[in-house]
């Protein structure tokens, strides 16, 4: 109930915006900590026995896929809100997702090659994981030209959520794929079944990366949903100057 | 130092960085710029007189 009450609220842009302007400092500061200490403990964990300092990169890849995946999650909720519930912002926070999400699907990809020359001998192979996670690039760059190419954000709306819901299904894909094809590509090691397979000196610095990737997340997030009310307040304005003249 | 220290590798793990590192930067000062601008044109219409049609609602009552 609390939570209902609590989105309800921030329909208000004008309440959203005071909110956005209190958080976001703090979450800034809470972000540059966490991503100065993980980086501390990155510069500080030892090599892997088989990939040598190579799993260094494992450190920016595997937080960046995980936030590639997150940025579609979050879409795919704004998707119902702007479907299902018909909130003000679901719209806002969507269109301000898509270059987040696409921009760590895209260090995820440059990073998954500079880690693949070394330890496979090639920089990319068309296996299931590779292309699924260059298939949600693609996905995300369909969406960032659809809400370019639209004047009115309120026709661009129902296409986006839409686009959303489908590119949806390439998410469980993307996550299994290592389960269900045979790939180049290692098998889930962090999040599955009986544990971590990864030892706690690599693991430790590897969930304080992630914790501070998903607050840069939330922070840009915040940020770009700041500036896409402030966009269609812009527009709305000069609809009234338009109409006015 | 660094570089040796990584081992054989150390330009693959390099580049990741900067790579990583110029595309976050590159993130932030894209929103930070866009902040600016949309705060910069909301002031130019504000300072006009133009309303937002909820803000013209206010007035009137």
């Amino acid at each position: 109930m609390a939570v209902i009450e609590f989105f309800n609220n921030l329909a208000n842009p004008t309440r959203f915006l005071a909110l956005v302007n209190r958080v976001l400092p703090w979450l800034t500061a809470l972000t540059v900590i966490v991503l100065a200490y993980g980086l501390y403990r990155v510069a500080g964990a030892p090599d892997d026995y088989q990939q040598g300092a190579t799993v260094k990169i494992m450190f920016l890849h595997v937080p960046a896929a995980w936030l590639g995946m997150m940025g579609w999650g979050v879409m795919t909720v704004a998707a119902f809100g702007t479907l299902v519930w018909r909130h003000p912002l679901a719209d806002v926070a969507a269109k301000a997702a898509a270059p987040i999400g696409a921009a760590f699907t895209f260090i995820c990809l440059v990073t998954g090659s500079l880690w693949g020359r070394p330890m496979w001998g090639t920089y990319w192979v068309w296996d299931a994981r590779l292309t699924s996670v260059l298939v949600l690039f693609l996905l995300y760059l369909g969406m960032l030209a659809l809400y370019l190419t639209a004047e009115d954000p309120n026709r661009s709306a129902r296409a986006a959520a839409i686009l959303a819901l489908v590119g949806a299904v390439n998410i469980p894909i993307i996550k299994f794929s290592v389960d269900w094809w045979n790939t180049l590509h290692q098998p889930a090691s962090v999040l599955r079944m009986g544990g971590s397979a990864i030892d706690p000196s690599i693991l430790v610095p590897l969930l304080i990366m992630a914790l501070g990737f998903t607050l840069l997340f939330f922070t840009l997030h915040l940020a770009a949903m700041r500036n896409e009310i402030l966009r269609r307040r812009v527009r709305s304005m000069r609809m009234m100057q338009a109409a006015s003249a | 130092m660094i570089a040796t220290s990584l081992g054989p590798h150390a330009s693959f793990i390099v580049a990741s960085y900067i790579v990583t590192a110029i595309v976050v930067i590159g993130l932030v000062a894209w929103i930070q710029r866009d902040y600016a601008v949309q705060r910069r044109i909301l002031g130019d219409l504000e300072q006009r007189g133009i309303k937002r049609r909820s803000q013209a609602r206010e007035d009137k009552v």
